[in-house]
Parts: structure tokens; C-alpha cells; sequence
């Protein structure tokens, strides 16, 4: 039924290079992201993968000395040679950290602060955001009576989803995450891996791990990272059965990273 | 001498430096112990001498403690002494709000340019002359107040010069680098994920610094304010030099007026130990240690209430 729709593309990455002063950080990646699809990133530490998913967002620019050439195109617009309203931006591009770092205050105020800072004020409007999103990461559930409460008195896996739900709060249409599972233990991992996967169905996701487990249990297509370079993209089930470079079977099989 | 010069095995050794290290265990223990102890002893023994001291105008001169409190009129010689101390109270009090009220919002907006928009210079050029300023003495400040901001004030402000005003500014001036450095240590001690949580959402630089950072922030911002207004109540030098150290109650801030400490150390050194009147001012001495102590316990209160 759906194989005859073509998936949108959200991002078009081409040639892109970036330097943190002379450290060549990513050299000539080529990406593409499609709509309702998770797009993993794997590879060794320091490979460039963390460095790659800011770009998607332009957090990168928050790096002191960062310069890039090449294009970022998010929805045919390029991030990179436009002067492109970040506010608008990462309202459209939420983004979930490693560590779930919700804000000190409450429940409640933690997923309202997207949509109030983009001017919803309504009260119900906020109500209603607030029950769907965590409905949503399915934490509805669990604190549906102490919305008033403060976000800090969370688990760190239903922290780390309550970040998901205030980047689910402005309506994105990419939600990128980095490593969102890696200081989380495996049955909050695992409510997270479904989450995504429900997620995907609305929302294009890209997300960086460590974990090659969780690639390819999770995602539809897969990039491997090595020394800033795309060694190889494809199909997640091509790249962890039958991978085209050397490397890259080096990687997945273990041999090294 | 040859035969204790023999090796020792190494189950002898083993022995020895567990001995050793032992008998050092002890001895580090014992004297962290005792400079704990003796910081302990040393306010006990403060509070109750001052205690002890202060109420004595109460018990063996019989002023009647409300009175002291309350009234207005401070005559501590000839016949008909009367001791009233509450306009060095209302004083000591409105000096230190007043000069919280102006170094807080000018020590805070420091702490967040030096935090948050410009870190490099903050912290090259900004953090070590705020720390110059900590450390010089406070009659210099009592001293450029005397001889640059008195007569500033009485050339351009209604009054003498010597006034609650200029001791408000003064003590502006010396509490500002206490807040503005405790306050940019409680913004520097936010985690960046925060900050990151925040523009990843679409906030300005602004908006997080408004709606998330301050928050979360705030009971250190406040105990910075707090600690700012322990030192403006406590201090007495620099203030003694501008206020012009008057007994009545000042009727607006252009007027002269004193405070609790200007009037124990302007006093204490000319009256009697053991007179009505160095009782009273001992008496104030204790006033000054309970009210600083209600501001340690308001840090305290607030230290607890910390969110991250």
C-alpha cells in the first residue's frame, strides 16, 4: 500500500565539510533523510557522528570556531547559505540529548515552554499539547497526577521521555536524537526504541548510537561513520547482512570501535 | 646496632607500614578534629559572652527591653538617660536593603554578562577586578566616600552630603563584587544541557537566560543577595565615615542618620566597662548577632532549596 508513496525528503545533505579551526572534523558527507523513516548514524567515537547530528539543527554553530562549506538542505532550503531564522528552525528540527535534561520546574511547565516561546498562551491549548505529547511517549499514564510536580523527581527514562515529549510539544517534523539511550538502562531503553518507532509513523527521526544492536533492531536506514567520512549508506538489514566496504563489516562484526 | 639494621622480612614490613600508616590515620584525624572543634568552641563562646554581656542592661540595669527596642530616643548621658536604639535599628536595616536593592539587580545582570554572553572576557578581564574589589579595605571605601561622594551629594542633592544616601552608595559599591561574584558562580554552575535543552527548543539566548536559567538559579542568585546584606549590616567602618551618625530617626534618605555598628564603634572606645551605657551598647552587639544569624539561617533555608 505505501510502497508506491514516495517518502518525502527532510534533509538533502550534499558535500558538506566542517572545521573546528584546522581539525577537519566531517569531510564530504552525503545524506539523505526521508520523512516517516529512523536514519541511524553509527560509528566509533570521534568519528564525527555527534558533529554531524548538530549540524542538522545548526546547534553547531554554538562550537567555538566552527566553520562549514557545502550544503544542509532541510525541506529544499539550505541551512548553510540562507540566513535561516534558527527559532523557526529548531522548532521544526527538535532535537533529544544523551542525557535527559529536563528544566528545574514542573511537569507541566517543562513541555509548555516550546509552544509558549512560539506564542501559544491559551491555557487549554497548553492542556491539551501537554496530555497528547505525553500520551504520546506514553508517560501520560504515569504522571497525569502530578503534572505540578517538578520534572527533576523523574526516573532518568521517563526524564529522558519527558524530554521527547517537550520536542514533540512545537510540532516538529524531525526529531534528531543523540545516543538518547546511553545513560539509560534496558527496559527504559527499550520503551524508548518503541517509542521511536511509533514516532516514526509521524515524524522523520535521525538518530545517533553506539549501540549497533539498537541500529539495526530500530532504524530503516543506516550511516556508517569513520574518521569525519560516510564510509557507506543503505538499507539497515543490507548494512548489518551483507556490508559493501571492508570497514564497515570490520565495525559491525566488532573487529574494532 | 648491626643486628636492627637487618632487613626486615616482608611480613615484618607489611607490619610496620600498616603500623605506620595507622598511627598516621590517627594523627591526621585528630587534628582536622581539634581545628573543628576549636571553630565550634569559638562561636559557642562569642554568642554566649555576647549574650551574657548584652543582657546585662537588661537584668542589672533594668531597661526595659520593649523601650530599648522601640523608642526613638537615644540620651545615654545625665540624668535622665534614656536608651532607645530603633533608629540605629530602622538604620542598619535601611542601609542593607537599600544597597541590596541597588547591588542585586546590578550584581546579577554582571553575573549573566560574565556567565553568559561574554565568558572569555568575563573571565580574563571582568572576574579578576571584581576580585580587587573584594579585597580592598573598607576604609578605603569610608575614605573615597568621604572625600569624593559626600561632598558630590551636598553640591548636587538636598542635605549636608553625610546621609543615609551616601552610606547606601557606599555600601553598594563593596557588596556589589559579593553578589556579583557568588552569583556568577551559581550561573556557571548550571549545566550546559540546560542551556542546550533550551535553544534546541527554538529559545533565544534571552529567553533561556530569562525562563530557564534564572529559575533555576535563584535561591543561589538569592543567597548571594543575602550574604551581600550580611556584609552591608555587619560592616561599620566605611559607613561611619559618610552617614554622619546621628541619633534620630532620619527623615528622608538625604538625612544624616546612624546605624548599629557606626554607634558601638564610635562609643565603645569613651564609655565605662561595665556603665549603663557600654551595656547598651553591648546590648546591640547581640542584636547584631541575631539578626546575623537569621541571615545564615536564610542561606541555609535556601541552599536547601536548590533544584539542580
Amino acid at each position: 500500500m505505501q510502497v508506491a508513496a514516495a517518502k518525502e525528503t527532510i534533509f538533502k545533505i550534499n558535500d558538506l565539510n566542517l572545521w573546528y579551526d584546522d581539525f577537519h572534523a566531517l569531510k564530504d558527507v552525503n545524506l539523505e533523510a526521508l520523512n516517516n523513516e529512523i536514519f541511524a548514524i553509527i560509528g566509533p567515537s570521534g568519528c564525527g557522528k555527534s558533529t554531524f547530528i548538530k549540524t542538522l539543527n545548526l546547534m553547531i554553530n554554538m562550537e567555538p570556531g566552527v566553520r562549514m562549506t557545502g550544503e544542509i538542505n532541510y525541506k529544499e532550503k539550505n541551512l548553510l547559505d540562507s540566513r535561516v531564522d534558527l527559532v523557526d528552525l529548531r522548532r521544526k528540527v527538535g532535537m533529544i540529548f544523551q542525557k535527559g535534561n529536563p528544566f528545574p520546574q514542573s511537569i507541566y511547565d517543562n513541555i509548555v515552554y516550546g509552544p509558549k516561546i512560539h506564542g501559544i498562551k491559551k491555557k487549554s491549548e497548553l492542556d491539551e499539547i501537554v496530555e497528547t505529547t505525553l500520551k504520546d511517549v506514553a508517560l501520560w499514564d504515569e504522571v497525569k497526577d502530578r503534572l505540578k510536580t517538578s520534572a527533576m523527581g523523574l526516573s532518568g527514562g521517563q526524564q529522558q521521555r519527558l524530554c521527547i515529549a517537550r520536542a514533540l510539544a512545537t510540532k516538529p517534523d524531525v526529531v534528531l536524537m543523540d545516543e538518547p539511550t546511553s545513560a539509560l538502562d534496558p527496559i527504559s531503553t527499550l520503551k524508548i526504541e518503541e517509542l521511536m518507532t511509533e514516532l516514526k509513523k509521524k515524524y522523520c527521526i535521525v538518530i545517533v548510537t553506539h549501540n549497533m544492536q539498537q541500529a539495526s533492531r530500530i532504524s530503516d536506514k543506516t550511516a556508517f561513520f569513520l574518521h569525519g567520512r560516510v564510509v557507506e549508506t543503505a538499507e539497515t538489514g543490507k548494512i548489518f547482512s551483507n556490508p559493501e566496504d571492508k570497514r564497515t563489516e570490520d565495525y559491525i562484526s566488532g573487529r574494532f570501535g | 646496632m648491626a643486628k636492627a639494621s637487618v632487613t626486615p622480612s616482608a611480613e615484618e614490613r607489611l607490619i610496620l607500614t600498616k603500623k605506620n600508616r595507622r598511627w598516621d590515620e590517627v594523627r591526621g584525624r585528630s587534628l582536622v578534629t581539634i581545628c573543628a572543634i576549636i571553630m565550634i568552641v569559638a562561636t559557642i563562646a562569642v554568642t554566649i559572652f555576647l549574650a551574657q554581656k548584652g543582657l546585662q542592661s537588661f537584668t542589672v540595669n533594668n531597661i526595659n527591653p520593649i523601650a530599648y527596642l522601640t523608642s526613638t530616643n537615644w540620651n545615654p548621658v545625665g540624668e535622665n538617660a534614656s536608651f532607645g536604639i530603633f533608629p540605629f535599628i530602622f538604620g542598619s536595616l535601611a542601609v542593607t536593603f537599600l544597597s541590596a536593592l541597588i547591588a542585586a539587580p546590578l550584581g546579577i545582570g554582571a553575573a549573566i554578562f560574565m556567565s553568559e554572553i561574554a565568558p572569555k572576557f568575563g573571565k580574563k578581564f571582568l572576574q579578576p577586578v571584581i576580585e580587587l574589589l573584594v579585597g580592598i579595605p573598607s576604609v578605603v571605601y569610608g575614605f573615597i566616600g568621604l572625600v569624593v561622594l559626600v561632598p558630590l551629594v551636598r553640591d548636587n542633592l538636598p542635605g549636608i552630603g553625610f546621609s543615609l544616601f551616601a552610606g547606601v552608595i557606599v555600601l553598594t559599591v563593596m557588596i556589589l563584587p559579593t553578589v556579583t561574584t557568588i552569583a556568577t558562580d551559581a550561573m556557571r554552575s548550571l549545566p550546559n544541557s540546560l542551556r542546550q535543552g533550551s535553544l534546541a527548543l527554538g529559545a533565544t539566548r534571552w529567553q533561556t537566560i530569562r525562563k530557564v536559567l534564572i529559575p533555576a538559579a535563584l535561591p543561589s542568585l538569592l543567597t548571594a543577595i543575602v550574604l551581600g546584606m550580611a556584609r552591608a549590616f555587619g560592616e561599620a567602618l566605611a559607613v561611619q565615615m559618610v552617614i554622619g551618625n546621628t541619633r534620630d530617626l532620619p527623615g528622608s534618605i538625604f538625612d544624616t542618620s546612624a546605624t548599629l555598628t557606626t554607634i558601638v564603634t564610635l562609643n565603645i572606645g569613651h564609655t565605662t566597662y561595665g556603665s549603663i551605657e557600654n551595656n547598651t551598647l553591648w546590648s546591640m552587639g547581640l542584636i547584631l548577632l541575631i539578626i546575623s544569624f537569621v541571615f545564615i539561617f536564610i542561606v541555609r533555608y535556601l541552599s536547601g532549596r536548590r533544584k539542580i
